[in-house]
């Protein structure tokens, strides 16, 4: 592969790509960039995903008529390792997997440290609950990655790359592989890449189902094969990171960020954003909302635009209630600040993190304590048991909102859970314990009357868990008999044409009888 | 319940995990793509094997027991040739995933985790798919089914039954 050849496929495949996506009425031209077209990606800005869903993933012809590879001739044609990295550390883009650390300052470290072998690592392991934009990257344009994780590898000074992919991704996986193997073949990874005398491999290695192994010390770990544990960091790893050699580990979204920054230089990349978190972030907004799906905008983006100009606002006319950010060591949002910047310092501020770029959004039926409930469950299950406050303060923590749940806790067991909360996450080891309190703090700041009311009251005022609330049938009852037919514990009584009743010291609060109950507009079946 | 790894029956299996073994011996951190090599071979990861991975990369078999059970891929019980996931992430989970597992439990009367005694099916939990546009979202095997509801679990079950 040369310049010329990747001009040549540019300039012919690229008319004939686009004029078929044009006809197809799948994009359109704005601002002389190929766009998908449709109201939901009116108010975005792809540049990570810049290519998702326009190009097909199995062809590298078709990644290089949209720029694809210039990015690394660029880099190992015009600019030294120390220009590359200057330009990564002026365009002052932070790492998209959640903590926001600069790109170019990790990748100054590795650079400016002297070893016999480097490593690139790209994190793969996407593991928070509710995002999705990394598998999207890798399935619909795995070269972005490739092409990034190459740059890096330039700048450091690494010839070997890994790909640490979550074992819930098979088509992730499948697509790299061929990836991969086309780039080799078309001299683009491997050996003396562009005949330039730069060689980098990139080598796939899987998880097997280990949150934590999001980590990063604890991703190095599983690649040796242990178990995946956090090391404490006494070094950072761009110094002794994998097998004991200075490592960079980056997330997909960030590598796919790399080759637009490197064509198109830092200025640019600073133009769009906010001053301290420049570029765009992708979202996948998900929940009880509208409009589904990934969101890529300017970081600095209000939330109310993201959930209710593009997102379409909650399911069904109900009311918001929250979104939550982060997973599970994020927080939620609640209605009054729905006017945040959403951007990695005024997301802290309110004691949510921008995180991988979850947004789970929550309406009027949703139970705050259930959801913290439901994370503290995934840190008790995910942890990995090295540092104790995390191994047995989350569980502590989850056996509180247990019984609050349930109607069992009283006003002390609030005060045990905050002051829990600020044990766990001041003495853990890893991100992991540290941030895990922060669904049960947010809840706790925004939702406290739903705190109270579960354990003052024995009430849920979202009428979800299960102990607090009773099923009845009210006179709308039409005595159809259908509720009869569905209860799996025979709790419902009555006759044909007359009112039913339910027996509350059989009913299980399956919730089938309000399922299934035809009496419009509002069901005969009542939750209290 | 027990199960015995019958070695006769898996000979040719057998035959194809060591031929990988000794490919991938003298690379750095081989063990994770051993484990995973085996559970895929043998759906789940027998006595034996383990003890075949031990003597070939010389890894003390307490050590391989540690790294097994720490991640939830490897299983020490065979998984059904049907291995059902209902996806439990946080899309899901507020949509009534939860309802849909236990939806799947009632139906084939085993709990999460568990193998029926025909080795037909298996339920598992995941934790996200990624598939969060379509929650809930239940995945047997490779297959997706997105926007499941209670009462389509039956059905979805017949196809494979």
């Amino acid at each position: 592969m040369d310049r010329d050849r990747l001009l040549n496929i540019r300039n012919e495949k690229k008319p004939e790509i686009v004029e078929k996506l044009i006809r197809d009425d799948v994009v359109e031209i704005r601002a002389e960039r190929v766009v998908l077209k449709g109201d939901y990606y009116k108010n975005q800005l792809r540049i990570a995903l810049r290519n998702c869903d326009i190009i097909n993933p199995f062809d590298i012809e078709e990644y290089i008529a949209f720029d694809g590879y210039f990015a690394l001739y660029k880099a190992l044609n015009d600019l030294s390792q120390r220009e590359v990295v200057d330009i990564m550390k002026n365009s002052l883009l932070r790492g998209r997997g959640g903590a926001g650390f600069p790109t170019g300052k990790k990748w100054e470290e590795a650079f400016s440290f002297d070893a016999d072998q480097k490593y690139i690592i790209c994190n793969a392991d996407e593991g928070d609950p509710g995002a999705f934009m990394d598998r999207s990257i890798l399935e619909k344009d795995p070269h972005s990655v490739l092409e990034g994780m190459a740059i890096g590898g330039y700048a450091i000074g690494a010839n070997k790359g890994f790909i640490y992919v979550r074992a819930e991704y098979p088509q992730a996986v499948k697509t790299l592989r061929h990836a991969i193997a086309q780039a080799k073949e078309n001299g683009l990874l491997g050996e003396d890449i562009f005949g330039m005398g730069f060689n980098f491999d990139i080598e796939l290695r899987l998880g097997s189902g280990a949150f934590v192994c999001g980590e990063g010390t604890a991703l190095i770990e599983s690649i040796e094969g242990h178990r995946g544990m956090p090391r404490p960091k006494l070094q950072r790893t761009a110094h002794v990171g994998l097998w004991g050699k200075p490592t960079i580990i980056n997330n997909v979204e960030t590598f796919a960020n790399v080759a637009p920054i490197i064509l198109n230089g830092a200025e640019w990349f600073r133009s769009i954003g906010t001053e301290k978190s420049p570029g765009t972030k992708v979202f996948s907004l998900v929940g009880k909302i509208e409009n589904a799906g990934l969101v890529e905008v300017p970081m600095g983006t209000k939330l109310r635009d993201i959930v209710f100009d593009i997102g379409g606002g909650c399911q069904n006319n109900k009311e918001y209630k929250a979104v939550q950010t982060g997973g599970p060591s994020g927080g939620c949002i609640p209605k009054e600040y729905l006017d945040v910047s959403v951007d990695f310092e005024s997301l802290d501020s309110i004691g949510s993190i921008m995180g991988s770029g979850g947004m789970v959004v929550m309406d009027e039926n949703t139970c705050m304590i259930d959801i913290a409930k439901y994370f503290l469950e995934f840190s008790v299950d995910e942890s990995c048991g090295k540092c104790i406050p995390c191994r047995e303060g989350t569980r502590r923590m989850y056996e509180i909102l247990e019984l609050i749940t349930e109607g069992k806790a009283e006003m002390n067991d609030l005060e045990e859970l905050e002051k829990l909360s600020h044990v766990v996450s001041n003495t853990s080891l890893c991100g992991l314990g540290q941030t895990a309190p922060n669904p049960v703090v947010t809840t706790l700041k925004y939702y406290k009357d739903e705190y109270l009311a579960h354990i003052v009251d024995k009430k849920c005022p979202a009428k979800s868990c299960k102990a607090l609330i009773t099923y009845t049938i009210s006179d709308r009852c039409i005595g159809c008999s259908i509720c009869k037919k569905n209860c799996p514990v025979d709790a419902i009584d009555g006759e044909l044409k007359k009112k039913y009743s339910i027996d509350n010291e059989k009913c299980i609060k399956c919730g089938s009888c309000y399922e299934v109950c035809p009496v419009k507009p509002v069901k005969a079946v009542e939750i209290y | 319940m027990e199960y015995k790894f019958d070695l006769e029956k898996n000979e040719v299996l057998l035959k194809e995990f060591k031929a990988f073994l000794s490919e991938i011996k003298k690379n750095n951190g081989a063990l994770m793509p051993a484990l995973q090599k085996a559970q895929e071979l043998f759906n789940y990861l027998p006595k034996e094997v383990l003890k075949l991975i031990s003597d070939e990369l010389n890894i003390p078999l307490a050590e391989i027991y540690g790294v097994a059970t720490f991640y939830s891929q490897f299983s020490f019980i065979p998984k059904g040739e049907n291995q059902i996931n209902v996806c439990l992430g946080t899309a899901c989970y507020v949509k009534g995933a939860q309802s849909i597992l236990e939806e799947f439990e009632k139906e084939l009367g085993i709990k999460q985790g568990e193998t029926t005694s025909d080795l037909k099916f298996s339920i598992g939990q995941a934790r996200c798919l990624g598939d969060c546009s379509k929650a809930p979202v239940v995945m047997i095997n490779s297959d997706i089914f997105p926007l499941v509801k209670k009462k389509d679990v039956k059905k979805i079950l017949d196809n494979y039954r």
